[in-house]
């Protein structure tokens, strides 16, 4: 048996729905959410790669470089603002973040 | 079986399983140390796939920076763990069945799809190997979107900072610019007052002679 696309992509698929499983079971946690979004993106990257080699097109590789970009950019953008919400309320519990009661 | 086969399949096993702990641990520094293990075995499997410098990046970037940073977080903010995982069970039976439609949903597509075994797009020997062929990309086709990557990680340093910088009420800054716009009337006031006398010129030198020596005149404004 040897590896096809559909394993790569099942495997892709998987650690997608287990981010997704994530973020609905730790919705109070932020840290949390945003490692399950870590885990997304990293699935996505993770299918771009596959693609990339079983068809022979280096601009999944290419796309994965820029995923990787964006995502560091957004994880250092996100802690920063866990930080400045958790100077300002003491938790970082998603229930506390109803003072726009929107 | 080949050896290929095997590894992929003990490679993506220790990455679903710490995928599993990352979203249900306790313990967020746990939920970290699991991510790292889930990067460094998908980086395993993108070796497998001939993606050697995505590989390496991933480890290094990944595993490297950002993860460290989330554990400086984690460690720094002081997290009530047990009111975070209220309502933890509650969300589980909705949530196993998003999960379990969205795999069944994208097994379907892929499994209709993709089985048939394409011969992978192997390189032939001699060609330039992987990193070489994602720098002439990088660097030719692709060269304004790296520019533009460039401009995005600068505006997420400039951002990180400005939310998280603090000035500390307890200590003392200079203000540059007030001290630039300082003109000398600020400072300094020239009175116009009739001369005074000095101590001493009169009878009492003797009671003041040892401290007016050294003592300087009152000064004025």
């Amino acid at each position: 048996m040897t590896l096809t696309l559909a394993h790569y992509l099942t495997l892709g698929a998987i650690l997608f729905a287990i981010s997704i499983v994530g973020i609905f079971m730790n919705r109070r946690n932020v840290i949390i959410v945003l490692m399950a979004i870590e885990l997304m993106l990293l699935a996505v990257n993770l299918n771009f790669i596959a693609f990339s080699h079983f068809m022979g097109d280096m601009a999944g590789q290419v796309f994965v470089f820029f995923i990787l970009t964006v995502a560091a950019a957004e994880s250092a953008i996100g802690l920063a603002i866990l930080v400045v919400l958790f100077r300002n309320l003491r938790s970082i519990d998603v229930e506390d973040l109803g003072s726009m009661k929107g | 079986m080949d050896a290929q086969t095997v590894l992929f399949y003990v490679f993506s096993t220790i990455t679903v399983l710490s995928a599993l702990r990352v979203i249900s641990a306790r313990n967020p520094v746990h939920s970290a140390l699991f991510l790292v293990l889930a990067f460094c075995s998908a980086a395993c499997i993108w070796m497998m796939l001939a993606a050697e410098f995505l590989a390496i990046t991933l480890v290094l970037v990944y595993v490297g920076a950002v993860m460290v940073l989330f554990l400086f977080v984690v460690m720094m903010l002081d997290i009530n763990l047990d009111k975070m995982r209220e309502g933890f069970w509650q969300n589980l039976p909705v949530a196993l069945i998003v999960g379990a439609v969205v795999v069944a949903e994208l097994a379907l597509v892929i499994w209709s799809r993709f089985n048939q075994p394409l011969p992978p797009a192997n390189s032939p020997s001699g060609s330039p190997g992987n990193t070489q062929l994602l720098g002439e990309a990088l660097y030719t086709d692709y060269i304004y979107p790296v520019e533009i990557a460039a401009v995005i990680l600068l505006v997420a340093i400039i951002a990180a900072i400005a939310l998280t910088l603090r000035r500390r009420k307890d200590s003392r800054y200079n203000d540059p610019s007030a001290a630039v716009r300082t003109r000398r009337e600020d400072r300094v006031r020239l009175v116009s007052m009739p001369a005074e006398r000095r101590p001493g010129a009169s009878g009492d030198q003797a009671a003041e002679g040892s401290d007016s020596a050294g003592a300087t005149p009152p000064r004025q404004g």
